[in-house]
């Protein structure tokens, strides 16, 4: 499993890469048209072939890791703050403040995240902020209860204890003893975050609700791959493996992560809000 | 446990409204009407279309109406589907999403499980490591695939290269067997790995060992003894699955043009058919209200040393 993960790990290393260095390693632009050479299947000029207005579809799928990664990673990362915040005040103080954070969790969580996610980017809009507000708006409550949960544990431990009779004030316990022992499993619950979102937003973008032409993330290029994929198959094995790829090796890299990070036995089941 | 359910079930009340009324309000603060087709209608035309449907009041006092109209067990009539009622709607929509679902699930529990034991038996007593391998093998991709990319690839090879099986809508058993296989794939995926890790569990606990030591053999244990103690974890998950399945399966009727309410959720929120919007948010709200209170009650008599309370 170890080795399957290191694998993992050094394939989400070249896919940053990738998406960082796009301009540096595309021959062609994303949005470069050429119909004379439309419709191409892969060959040397074209490494993954063309799509219906003759743009390259590798450096369009180079390109789309740029959206698909960042969509992913800010909305984990916007998910990872407020939930840690909202899980960390509400465990620790417990009380009414934790009954009055965790209903509002508790409501979040109830609503089917993806249907909500659909309506909420008719209204931000299909730019980067509507995606980005419509996955995080629903994402961070996932991270709130793991939270919760940890620090729930943690305030019974002795280190904490000890704190307190130093006189330690209670949100420098929070923040300079509880939440940096819970590195390891709030790290976990981040590398099963980014995948769900990378996932969710490709979902959007697939029944027509994400990015805009002539941008690309790996969901739109799947969606215009999906209409021509009876003559051309290429367009939507190409985006849609690298997706899957990608989810691969972030789920051996997470379960790897889990092993080494968080003590057996506490393995939290980490929701899946990619349904679909 | 009768009290807890029924505190539930009052607090489900409030979920279901702000659920609504978000939905409402986001829907009529959404750019674009259900009327504004590509045609442009004259001023006095769209002036009239919106006093006939009450668009011209103010969203409250709409959102009232709609809801003194549920009260009354009425939908009201969709806006993209001319003369049609949301409930007609609805009903002929319901029954499809909810065979779908079904057939996802039992797929997914009638392979996931044996499939889970199987890598758990595998790795327990070391003989056959690659079954456990590639059981999880099997397991990481379920998650990992994107459904469009299932779709494609079951369509490509089943519909377009071998001609068995139909590669859209919903007519008959053989139509439905690509959609189920698509959306089963994610909780087949989700049941065999939750099920080996529930399985190493209990094969590496105290009563397994005296099991062996009895002199019992290979099957009986892990089948007997093993299964049915590691089987309450995967039961609870079931609940969670089903909904999924339900509020989830827009994807798979959206790449196979099956008429189920997940394609009329997407269709009508990007026509702004507001009423068929909210009927479909409606249903699935009191689908998903009953699938978290049976998850409950089940998790309860699956495993008495919890108390609901």
């Amino acid at each position: 499993m170890k080795r399957v993960a290191a694998i993992g790990l050094i394939f989400l290393i070249l896919i940053s890469l990738m998406a960082v260095f796009a301009p540096l390693i595309t021959r062609y632009s994303y949005d470069e048209q050429n119909i004379s050479e439309k419709l191409q299947g892969p060959s040397t000029t074209h490494w993954m072939g063309t799509d219906t207005l003759g743009r390259d579809l590798y450096s369009r799928i180079v390109y789309g890791a740029r959206m698909s990664l960042s969509v992913g990673v800010v909305t984990a990362l916007f998910a990872l703050v407020l939930g840690t915040l909202t899980g960390a005040l509400a465990g620790f103080f417990g009380g009414w403040a934790d009954r009055l954070l965790m209903s509002v969790v508790d409501l979040f969580y109830i609503f089917p995240s993806l249907l909500m996610a659909i309506l909420l980017m008719i209204l931000f809009g299909r730019g980067f902020l509507g995606i980005f507000l419509a996955l995080g708006l629903f994402a961070w409550v996932t991270q709130a209860r793991l939270v919760r949960g940890q620090v729930l544990q943690a305030r019974e431990m002795a280190y904490v204890e000890s704190a307190r009779a130093l006189g330690v004030g209670s949100m420098a316990i929070i923040f300079k003893h509880i939440l940096p022992n819970l590195w390891g499993p709030i790290i976990v619950s981040l590398t099963f975050q980014v995948p769900s979102n990378i996932m969710a937003e490709s979902f959007l973008s697939f029944i027509g609700l994400g990015l805009q032409p002539p941008y690309s993330s790996w969901g739109t290029l799947a969606s215009e791959g999906f209409r021509a994929m009876q003559s051309f198959p290429h367009l939507i094995i190409f985006p849609g493996g690298i997706l899957f790829l990608t989810m691969l090796a972030f789920n051996y890299v997470g379960d790897g992560l889990r092993d080494q990070l968080t003590e057996p036995g506490s393995h939290s089941s980490t929701r899946d809000s990619s349904e679909g | 446990m009768v009290p807890y359910l029924l505190r539930r079930l009052v607090w489900a009340v409030p979920t279901l409204f702000l659920l609504l009324t978000l939905t409402f309000f986001f829907l009529r603060m959404a750019p674009g009407g259900p009327y504004d087709g590509e045609r442009a209608l004259t001023p006095e035309i769209r002036a009239n279309i919106m006093k006939k449907y009450g668009l011209d009041q103010p969203v409250y006092v709409q959102f009232g109406r709609w809801l003194v109209k549920v009260g009354q067990g009425d939908l009201d009539e969709s806006s993209q589907y001319l003369g049609r009622s949301v409930t007609s709607i609805v009903a002929d929509s319901l029954p499809t999403s909810m065979l779908l679902g079904f057939w996802s699930l039992v797929l997914a529990v009638a392979i996931g499980i044996p499939l889970g034991c199987l890598a758990a038996h595998a790795r327990f007593t070391g003989r056959h490591t690659w079954l456990d391998f590639g059981a999880m093998f099997i397991a990481i991709s379920g998650v990992s695939l994107p459904s469009y990319l299932v779709a494609s690839v079951l369509v490509l090879v089943f519909s377009l290269q071998l001609g068995w099986l139909p590669p859209a809508l919903w007519e008959g058993p053989s139509s439905m067997i690509l959609p189920v296989l698509t959306l089963g794939s994610r909780p087949l995926a989700i049941i065999a790995r939750l099920t080996r890790a529930s399985m190493l569990e209990s094969l590496n606990s105290d009563y397994i060992r005296t099991a062996y030591a009895k002199g019992l053999s290979d099957q009986m244990v892990v089948f007997k003894h093993a299964l049915k103690n590691s089987l309450i974890p995967v039961i609870t998950v079931v609940g969670p699955i089903a909904t999924n399945l339900v509020t989830g399966s827009f994807l798979v009727e959206m790449v196979f043009q099956i008429p189920g309410m997940g394609k009329h959720f997407v269709t009508a929120v990007i026509n702004r058919d507001y009423n068929l919007v909210m009927g479909v948010t409606l249903i699935y709200g009191v689908l998903l209200t009953i699938s978290h209170l049976l998850t409950d009650v089940f998790y309860a008599w699956a495993d008495p040393r919890i108390r609901l309370h």
